[in-house]
């Protein structure tokens, strides 16, 4: 896979939670095998998929990520027995909570990858790379925070001496 | 504010070919907390090791990242050398910028960034990390082995052998399992008894094996290095203390006429018996379900006649509490019942080999008795109905194996190699007998079985039909068997004399309520499951219980003794050292917060969540918290990710520290 480095307007970050037994090892099979994709994957390393509170990937989306993975061993592998059953569970609920609060859910990629397969570490990132890639930046938070912020902001209105007219708005909206 | 150090290390070229090291060095230095960082070409050599260790002092480190590989490749060494220099090692982690970033990437400004984001996320993580101490639990050097059959004898006389206390417990009232019934073994064809009474003796007399036949496992507690286990001692109505095994209460009892469970039913037994004359313990034991004495109060025979008094009626059952470090659990299988659905069993009977109903229709095992020296036919293969020599045998493998619409997916893996056994068996004692053996495929992996399949259909002439048998039925004296022969695309029907089913093996009766108690998990099949399919085979994932033999799924018996030896060889590992140390990444309880809704302890696959009463100085209850074993944690984090109040948090992995790698990125 030598092709040539093209050239982005958009390159997405990627945030993924992986457990230590298989998913990490698996990534490091992809680095022992030499093997390439792109560089807008981080890493956060887990003892299990048990571990991961469905709050990391809201703070995660919160803090500018535009896609997560979350990546484990594969039904009955995992290394605590049922961790990676309980992460599953927990995220088949998670998720349709992510997409009542308007979360893409394209954004959010599960997926099991063993030890051995550290190809299969390439594709699921290159793919979700790619994907959130082509659907841009993630700014659903970002905008939420805006219209939080004014919110507050127009609240204060009613306080004497603070001025809102739509002139004021605008002003805002430019920052 | 944190001293953390950064080391940077180019791996030779690994690492600087692709990402510019002295640059995330630099960036490295401008993260807020970070004291010191720097680039060398080997990290993990001597001079680099040093390196480190001088900066530690000289800069007054609270703590250290080293960017270079993977943590599970040189983690423990720079940990050691951390430790060395006086710093807590779980206060030093690895930022994989090899596995994870130069190797897999070529743009070099990408990979830089990408390295740079790396040592960052971990250095926040160091940042909030605390000093952890290894955690050590005392070993008491006694074993516990479940089960007296080939795979717990191996196992008690491979750890007895090595100086240790061993307690083998045993259902029944002799040791000796399954292999003790078995005529001759593949793929050499010794004589099973012969190999096998030897050991039992071995075991009885081996002054560190404490032998309690005729007893089962009633409670576990405890973990690893400090098991108490509650065994049942079954009635016997014979004091072991007292018996001489002459057997004369034996040759007296009046009831003789009992179906004997050692020969499949075949041979028979009285109400005060051994199972087989070469039991061990040579105690007999009084069946009281049969016997006249229980039934009715009249007899008293054996009493009477037992010279040395040991016949006592009134024994009841007994409990001991035994103390051990370490487990082996060795259960071993029972044969599929084709005529008779389980009781809760997901699994479906076979009526239609009328096994049950047509008695020359028999499981292997009842040939294995027809064929032994020590059977109910002393060898001579007859059949059951009319006693006669059966002329032409028809072997069916896969009974139950690998049929999923009758509930079992997996394969027996011995039925292949021992009806092919069967067939040389009945060829060697029956010169003008024909055998057939209907069958899927010969499955023979194993060194010198396929060889032995060969020779069974080269050089004693058993017909191997490929298909199934559809139907079998009764016709006067015969056994009408239709199958079809795949290969040749024909329907075949044989006029039997003698019908052998090789049926599943399966799990033990009882084989999940024994795992209940000792918390270790099983599969549908109820077989035991190991830690790892590959790399713990002989290990269950609860700390300090290991697995030997056919408890674990079908083995033959070259498997099962390596297995055991296996599993004894692990317990004698666990029991080299006084104390045992591990990893301190265990969940701890914050008693203030926890509301005791106890939903950690429903999702803990260890068991190691209890419940633990807080009360005051007046002794009053105020309230019930959760409370981590450190003991029997294996530090997954499942309790802390369900904890609904935060009150539990893995060490070493705290939702402060990821919240901080998070903020970080």
């Amino acid at each position: 896979m030598h092709a040539e480095a093209k050239q982005h307007d958009f390159e997405p970050k990627i945030v993924a939670f992986v457990c230590t037994w298989c998913t990490y090892a698996g990534a490091d099979l992809a680095g022992t095998s030499r093997m390439q994709y792109p560089a807008n994957v981080r890493v956060l390393k887990f003892p299990c998929t048990g571990r991961i509170d469905p709050v990391f990937i809201l703070r995660a989306f919160q803090k500018g990520a535009d896609g997560v993975l979350v990546s484990g061993c594969h039904p009955g592998d995992c290394h605590y027995m049922a961790g990676n059953f309980h992460a599953r569970r927990r995220f088949a609920a998670f998720r349709a909570l992510l997409d009542f609060v308007g979360v893409d859910l394209h954004r959010l990629q599960f997926s099991w990858v063993s030890a051995a397969e550290g190809g299969k570490w390439v594709e699921v990132v290159t793919e979700l790379t790619e994907r959130v890639r082509a659907m841009g930046p993630m700014l659903e938070f970002k905008s939420l925070e805006h219209e939080e912020q004014w919110s507050a902001f127009q609240a204060m209105a009613d306080v004497p001496g603070v001025v809102n007219t739509p002139e004021l708005k605008e002003a805002y909206d430019k920052i | 504010m944190s001293r953390i150090g950064v080391f940077v290390c180019h791996c030779g070229e690994n690492i600087s070919r692709t990402v510019d090291v002295e640059q995330v060095a630099s960036a490295a230095g401008e993260i807020p907390g970070v004291a010191y960082a720097c680039d060398y070409k080997y990290m993990c050599s001597d001079p680099g090791q040093n390196l480190l260790k001088k900066a530690v002092a000289e800069h007054k480190l609270d703590g250290v990242v080293v960017a270079a590989c993977s943590p599970r490749m040189h983690e423990k060494t720079f940990r050691k050398a951390a430790s060395a220099a006086g710093l807590n090692p779980y206060l030093c982690d690895m930022a994989n910028i090899r596995e994870h970033c130069s190797w897999v990437h070529e743009d070099k400004k990408l990979a830089t960034a990408k390295a740079s984001d790396i040592v960052k996320l971990m250095v926040e993580r160091v940042k909030k990390g605390k000093s952890l101490a290894p955690i050590t639990v005392p070993v008491t050097k006694r074993a516990l082995v479940i089960g007296g059959g080939i795979a717990g004898i191996q196992a008690a006389l491979d750890i007895a052998d090595a100086g240790h206390q061993v307690v083998l417990v045993e259902r029944e009232p002799s040791i000796g399992g399954h292999m003790a019934q078995l005529s001759e073994t593949f793929p050499t064809l010794d004589c099973s008894q012969c190999i096998m009474t030897p050991k039992m003796v071995d075991v009885a007399n081996h002054p560190n094996i404490t032998l309690h036949t005729y007893s089962e496992i009633e409670k576990v507690e405890g973990y690893i290095g400090n098991f108490q286990v509650t065994l049942k001692h079954k009635a016997r109505s014979v004091d072991e203390s007292k018996c001489t095994g002459c057997g004369i209460c034996m040759t007296k009892c009046p009831k003789k006429k009992i179906p004997n469970e050692f020969d499949q039913g075949h041979g028979l037994r009285t109400a005060i018996y051994v199972p087989f004359p070469q039991a061990v313990p040579n105690t007999p034991v009084i069946d009281r379900e049969n016997c006249t004495m229980f039934q009715s109060g009249k007899c008293g025979v054996c009493a009477k006649v037992c010279g040395p008094g040991a016949v006592d009626y009134q024994q009841e059952d007994r409990f001991s509490v035994e103390a051990v470090g370490a487990v082996v659990v060795a259960t071993g299988f029972k044969l599929y019942s084709i005529d008779r659905k389980p009781e809760g069993s997901p699994i479906q009977g076979y009526g239609e080999f009328g096994y049950g109903a047509i008695p020359d229709v028999i499981d292997g095992m009842t040939f294995e008795r027809l064929a032994s020296a020590s059977g109910p036919t002393g060898g001579k293969i007859l059949r059951p109905s009319d006693g006669k020599e059966p002329k032409q045998v028809v072997f069916i493998q896969c009974v139950g194996s690998r049929a999923r619409e009758k509930g079992i997916s997996y394969c027996s893996k011995v039925c292949c190699m021992y009806t092919a056994k069967h067939t040389m068996l009945y060829h060697h004692k029956v010169h003008d007998g024909q055998a057939y053996v209907f069958f899927m495929d010969a499955r023979t992996p194993g060194k010198g079985y396929d060889e032995f399949w060969r020779r069974a259909v080269e050089e004693e002439e058993a017909v191997y039909i490929r298909g199934m048998v559809s139907r079998l039925y009764q016709k006067g004296e015969k056994i009408v068997v239709m199958g079809s022969d795949i290969q040749v695309g024909v329907q075949v029907e044989i006029e039997a004399d003698l019908v052998v089913l090789a049926t599943a093996v399966q799990a033990q009766d009882g084989a999940d309520l024994l795992a209940q108690k000792l918390g270790i998990s099983y599969d549908k099949y109820n077989f035991y499951s190991e830690a790892h399919a590959k790399l713990k085979p002989v290990e269950c994932a609860t700390a300090g219980i290991y697995l030997a033999g056919a408890c674990q799924g079908p083995k033959d018996i070259p498997d099962t003794v390596s297995q055991a030896s296996a599993a004894a060889a692990k317990v004698m590992t666990l029991f080299s050292k006084d104390q045992l140390e591990r990893d301190p990444v265990v969940a701890k309880v914050n008693e203030k917060y926890c509301v005791g809704c106890l939903a950690c302890k429903k999702v803990c696959p260890y068991g190691a969540v209890e419940e633990k009463e807080i009360r005051d100085r007046q002794g009053n209850l105020v309230k019930v918290v959760a409370y981590v074993n450190p003991g029997v944690c294996g530090g997954c984090g499942t309790c802390q990710a369900t904890c609904p109040s935060k009150s539990v948090e893995l060490d070493g992995y705290t939702d402060e520290q990821i919240m901080a790698m998070i903020e970080s990125l």
